[in-house]
């Protein structure tokens, strides 16, 4: 199964959520962890994985052919993304511009353009304990996150638990990560920017059809208004977390809130059991 | 004419409070939220609406069925899996907006999946039958609004659309237009999280970037990587720490690394219920609250001032 966390926004405790509930179900079958949030990879921070191997994450960006450009300019016209521009009948090229989508070798009449792995970033994958790890990480200054997500997503192995950490807001890279998913629990928090966020990321998950519920975070600095929500909306609330200066200074420290409390494993473990049940509700319905 | 970006490696550092809070103290500036994916500034500054307008995103393809004779060109060359050939592409969850759901399902028809089409346009290019045409996508909206503030420019991307960076750029140019509108020296703008595609449109030309850190090994972690960002494209940066002193020694060390990267540390901003408290009641903090956050925050501003002439001068 394939449960993904995600929120409107960044900050509000996704990480926090699944590195306590992989650390707390570890015990009881396999699970692994990825972290979709390329641009600021976190959990490996909490759940300290040791690396076995690192892989390069490409995209096929043009090489041009000097010898058979004749600088007509179709390749240039022909991309939507601006990666490739004539400048005195020459060619130039914007590899990070580019989409790879191979529209220009496609075009150019010459046969002229020949595709090129450009490095994006990186995945890497380790063992954390028990626990099965990889995470993404983009290149510093490189703007595309959706390649290097779904590289990681390429991991998720068959059986078990897969927890999927993702990158925050609600455009294309969350939908990259939360796509296919069989479950997705949304973190937030009990104020009107948690409000906000948490509507956005409820209208992204419905429109891609996959059920989903919520977690509130720092549940105790803030008011009423998001389980109003939720309530009105029939989302339920599967977990609470108050706020508590000890936990902050717990995660500041990079530990899990289920290694120093352990009365917070059965919380996690009654989250699991919750997120099953509803998985399990839905796929009746659908079936249906 | 000054631009004071707000970023942070990541959300939920508090830059949004801050730029509110910052935006009660700053005089004759414009302010603009370049966070298009969750923009949140509004919630606080409360704008009155002046002006809707209309924003287009990248192309998305669209298969007109009459024309098309189902040779399958298009998918082999989509490297999206944006084709799918006439079962629904993904689970619409009771929109009941799928084509193919309808009196059609005997015969497959081609169809695009819009979220997963990028918009390259290859199957317009390659399809033998013309059937293929790329159509504008209206991805959201951008506004300009009078707050208590000075005027505000903010957007809303459409859920599940691409192009934040184009939607900033549009934004960020409003606000630059607006400012000379109004004789503004300065425009402050909450930056979107991160360091992918809408950052990198924010922090281009800015005069000064403050990143908000957290003393959290995250935070770090975090700060590390957007200020790299900074650095990639010749952005001066000072930092902020917010609730410093929830983790005091995390936060000596971000200090010590600040010095050593010579990064100057704008400000420290202690942990006080009182932001929170004026987030919930949305009311900038500095102007609801005389506690130690405020006036941290009041110390940053003092600060911020002369970093700004500062990197204005380095120019």
């Amino acid at each position: 199964m394939i449960i993904t966390v995600a929120s409107g926004k960044g900050g509000t405790g996704k990480t926090t959520i699944v590195t306590n509930l992989a650390l707390a179900l570890a015990r009881k079958m396999p699970v692994q962890v990825l972290d979709c949030d390329v641009e600021e990879p976190n959990a490996h921070l909490f759940l300290h994985p040791e690396f076995q191997e690192e892989e390069e994450v490409t995209l096929p960006v043009p090489e041009v052919d000097s010898n058979k450009c004749d600088g007509c300019g179709k390749c240039s016209e022909a991309c939507a993304f601006h990666a490739l521009a004539v400048a005195g009948g020459r060619v130039i090229t914007f590899p990070e511009m580019c989409h790879g989508c191979g529209g220009c070798a496609l075009v150019c009449p010459q046969g002229a353009i020949t595709e090129k792995p450009h490095r994006i970033g990186v995945v890497a994958r380790g063992q954390a304990g028990r626990i099965a790890f990889a995470h993404g990480m983009i290149d510093v200054g490189h703007p595309l996150a959706p390649p290097v997500i779904k590289a990681v997503k390429k991991r998720a192995a068959g059986e078990g638990l897969t927890l999927i950490d993702a990158p925050p807001g609600t455009s294309c890279p969350v939908v990259a990560a939360v796509k296919d998913s069989d479950f997705c629990l949304l973190v937030t928090e009990p104020t009107p920017f948690g409000l906000n966020d948490l509507k956005l990321a409820v209208g992204m998950v419905r429109e891609l059809g996959v059920p989903f519920a919520v977690v509130i975070n720092r549940s105790s600095l803030g008011d009423q208004r998001v389980e109003r929500y939720c309530r009105q909306e029939r989302i339920p609330v599967l977990l609470k977390i108050p706020f508590d200066k000890r936990y902050a200074a717990t995660y500041a420290r990079g530990k899990c809130l289920v290694e120093e409390y352990p009365d917070w494993v059965a919380a996690f473990v009654g989250l699991w059991q919750e997120i099953e049940r509803l998985v399990s509700q839905h796929a009746r319905v659908a079936g249906n | 004419m000054q631009e004071l970006l707000v970023i942070s490696g990541k959300g939920g550092t508090g830059k949004t409070s801050l730029v509110a809070a910052l935006a009660a103290l700053a005089e004759d500036k414009v302010l603009a939220d370049c966070d298009v994916d969750a923009a949140d500034l509004h919630l606080l500054l409360r704008p009155e609406v002046e002006s809707v307008n209309e924003f287009y995103g990248s192309s998305k393809a669209v298969i007109n069925a009459d024309l098309c004779t189902r040779c399958g060109r298009c998918r082999e060359v989509c490297r999206y899996q944006a084709i799918t050939d006439g079962a629904p592409a993904r689970a619409l969850s009771g929109s009941g907006q799928s084509p193919s759901s309808g009196s059609r399902q005997s015969t497959p028809v081609f169809q695009v999946d819009p979220i997963a089409c990028e918009g390259c346009g290859v199957c317009a290019h390659t399809c033998p039958a013309g059937a293929i045409t790329m159509k504008s996508n209206l991805a959201g909206y951008w506004y300009i609004s009078a707050t208590p503030y000075g005027p505000l420019v903010h957007a809303q991307l459409g859920l599940a659309e691409d192009n934040s960076g184009k939607l900033v750029t549009q934004v960020r140019q409003e606000a630059r237009r607006l400012a000379e509108e109004n004789n503004a020296w300065l425009i402050i703008t909450d930056g979107p999280p991160g360091i992918g595609c809408p950052v990198i449109s924010s922090l281009t030309g800015v005069t000064l970037a403050l990143v908000v850190t957290e003393p959290t090994v995250a935070g770090w972690h975090d700060l590390e990587r957007v200020v790299k960002l900074a650095d990639h494209f010749k952005v001066p940066v000072a930092v902020c720490i917010n609730k410093y002193d929830l983790a005091p020694e995390k936060s000596r060390e971000i200090e010590a690394y600040c010095y050593e990267q010579g990064l100057a540390v704008a400000g420290k901003i202690p942990f006080d219920v009182d932001v929170a408290r004026a987030l919930v009641n949305a009311v900038p903090l500095t102007a609801c609250s005389r506690g130690i956050a405020a006036t941290a925050v009041e110390a940053l501003w003092d600060s911020l001032q002369v970093q700004l002439v500062k990197a204005f001068n380095s120019k």
